[in-house]
């Protein structure tokens, strides 16, 4: 993609940096994630060293991700930080944009709005233990969180890093192969789980709820991250509460239909805030505050 | 400073406009006022009470470009639109739908986060206010922070003094126009007149919502089994969200030509079951019930809580032209009983 005559600025003298106009990326590699083949990962590359000095994200942060003639999507980003220049999406089909990204080969064009909304209190959970609980296919910005956290430069800044992932079947578990890393660190607690195994499958089966409680991850001195469907939510949230995890310390990220990500077009909003740009991540105590509206 | 445009000059002055301007204000179309671009002074139709669509299209249409694309075989060319073009008038907007701008500024404007789009229109464009000699019993301005004669927010302000209009320049904006106006200087009967003219806009308006303490209310009403009544009749039609001029939600859409296309946006609204549909199939405001509350709530709680104002500006819009009578000043006068 090549832009002519943006930011137009006759009237207003500043020129304005127009937060509509995605800027383009080009995918180096795809893969497919699930046995189901629901959910492929691109890795992108900036085409433009400008825009690539100009992205700098946070885990938890989302991109609108378009296809010229389709539209847009909201997708958080898989990738780390450390992991730049490329940017990963995860994606699972299910309408039109993500049917047609599923569509993309290696070399092809995609266009990318962002960062955009807020990330995970990396500040906050600085010093601290962490625990990580993930669902299905929203490990995507835990993946991002994760893989920052446990980059040789940011390892020291944590203290102890606990990741709970479940999927319903072992093929549908995302980033097998890294986790299979993960497993051999000393650095970091894993625990898998499937809700029901195969026969090649020998690792744990079980519910997150249940294997957050078997793991029992102490809350002293520690902040949970939970992503997942919203079955897996409700029954882990009471796991974490007995466990005493104060809702000031439990962290999540929403989806929401959004369209223009940066609070304007007005449909993803709970209560006065934005999930766009004052979320997506909430802690437990913010959503408390915010009318059941989600 | 105050001008005398004496009936026979109006012609000529908006002619004088038009050479150098582009200039929208009120028109008869199809069926209705609303405002659009004018090429001769007579389509102006300033005797109108209000115009039935909102002039918030002059900075935010129900329907623009974004950016336009073209693919050469290799690349894709992409152009955007932002660019308003030449300075632009605004003729004859009543002193609601300024302030309705104004409230839209604190949006699209924000600190967070500025819209190109909406803004250089906003800034290209010259605000020339009209005073409403008489309000219709829909008109609730007053309670609201506005006024059938609130300068706030014009460039130039016009009050209708029957033979003809008193132009008050309010800006710097407004000062370029009086080279076109060759007015006399307004006398002070005039000005005695104009007043009169107001006081009794003022005493003509009927209708009033009370917007203290409404806030405050709401906040505590998020669960109140009052909205599981409030949309029984609401036909979810979202003309009262299409034609309020303070609602800002839009759509953003492809429109897809072979090689070519571009990316569009448009008004949407609150009041339909697709607005927050997500593709997984859940919806956060699946019935009326979520969806009359979300436009309420956003207009008298939300908005005030992010901006300290209220999104309602009483121009009595959607109190006309509901097809069931849902009037919003009943509903505040129930919310204040609940």
């Amino acid at each position: 993609m090549t832009f002519i005559g943006n930011n137009a600025a006759s009237n207003s003298g500043e020129p304005l940096r127009n937060p509509y106009l995605p800027f383009p990326m080009r995918v180096e590699r795809t893969f497919v994630e699930t046995s189901d083949r629901m959910l492929k990962s691109f890795d992108l590359a900036f085409m433009d060293k400008t825009d690539e000095a100009g992205f700098r994200f946070q885990p938890g942060q989302f991109c609108e991700v378009s296809l010229l003639g389709k539209g847009e999507a909201p997708l958080g980003i898989a990738s780390s930080p450390t992991e730049k220049p490329l940017l990963r999406f995860t994606v699972n089909r299910a309408g039109v944009v993500t049917r047609g990204l599923h569509h993309l080969e290696e070399g092809d064009e995609v266009g990318i709005r962002g960062p955009l909304g807020n990330s995970y209190p990396m500040d906050r959970f600085q010093g601290k233990n962490v625990v990580i609980i993930g669902g299905g296919f929203a490990f995507t910005t835990l993946r991002s969180l994760v893989v920052f956290m446990l980059d040789h430069k940011n390892r020291k800044k944590f203290k102890e890093i606990t990741v709970i992932y479940g999927a319903r079947a072992p093929g549908l578990l995302l980033y097998k192969e890294e986790m299979a890393q993960w497993e051999r660190r000393e650095d970091v607690n894993l625990y898998v789980t499937v809700d029901k195994g195969d026969e090649d499958w020998n690792g744990r089966e079980g519910f997150v709820p249940e294997v957050v409680e078997e793991v029992g991850p102490s809350s002293v001195d520690a902040y949970a991250v939970i992503c997942g469907p919203p079955i897996m939510i409700k029954f882990t949230f009471p796991k974490l509460a007995d466990l005493a995890f104060s809702p000031e310390r439990i962290y999540t990220s929403l989806e929401r239909r959004m369209k223009c990500g940066v609070g304007k077009c007005g449909r993803c909003n709970i209560g006065p805030l934005y999930v766009c740009k004052d979320g997506p991540v909430f802690s437990y105590a913010e959503l408390e505050e915010l009318p059941k509206d989600y | 400073m105050m001008k005398k445009l004496p009936e026979e000059k109006v012609t000529p002055f908006v002619e004088k406009l038009l050479k150098d301007y582009e200039v929208l204000g009120p028109i008869q179309t199809a069926g209705f006022v609303s405002f659009g671009r004018i090429t001769s002074p007579g389509e102006l139709k300033l005797n109108h009470q209000n115009s039935t669509k909102a002039p918030k299209e002059a900075f935010f249409p129900q329907w623009e470009v974004l950016f336009r694309y073209r693919s050469t075989g290799q690349s894709v060319e992409v152009q955007s639109t932002e660019d308003p073009g030449r300075t632009r008038i605004l003729f004859g907007i009543r002193p609601c739908d300024i302030r309705a701008a104004l409230l839209l500024d604190l949006v699209f404007d924000s600190l967070d986060s500025k819209d190109p789009y909406y803004i250089n229109k906003r800034k290209g464009t010259i605000v020339v206010g009209l005073g409403c000699n008489h309000p219709v019993s829909t008109c609730f301005c007053p309670s609201v922070n506005g006024g059938p004669f609130s300068r706030e927010g014009a460039d130039l302000f016009m009050t209708d003094l029957g033979d003809g209009y008193l132009v008050e320049v309010l800006s710097r904006k407004g000062r370029k126009l009086l080279q076109y106006l060759n007015g006399k200087e307004a006398s002070e009967e005039d000005k005695e007149r104009a007043m009169a003219i107001e006081d009794s806009a003022a005493r003509g308006i009927s209708s009033v919502i009370e917007a203290d303490g409404l806030m405050e209310k709401l906040e505590k009403m998020m669960e109140a089994p009052f909205w599981d009544f409030l949309h029984e009749k609401c036909l979810g039609c979202g003309i009262c969200t299409y034609l309020c001029p303070t609602c800002h939600c839009f759509d953003i859409a492809d429109e897809a030509f072979d090689l070519r296309g571009q990316r569009v946006r448009y008004w949407d609204s609150c009041q339909f079951p697709l607005f927050t549909l997500e593709t997984s199939g859940h919806n956060p405001r699946p019935t009326g019930r979520e969806r009359i509350r979300q436009r309420i709530m956003h207009k008298f709680n939300y908005f005030f809580s992010t901006h300290k104002a209220i999104a309602c500006v009483g121009c009595g819009r959607c109190i006309i032209h509901c097809p069931v009578n849902l009037d919003i000043r009943r509903v505040i006068d129930d919310i204040h009983r609940e």
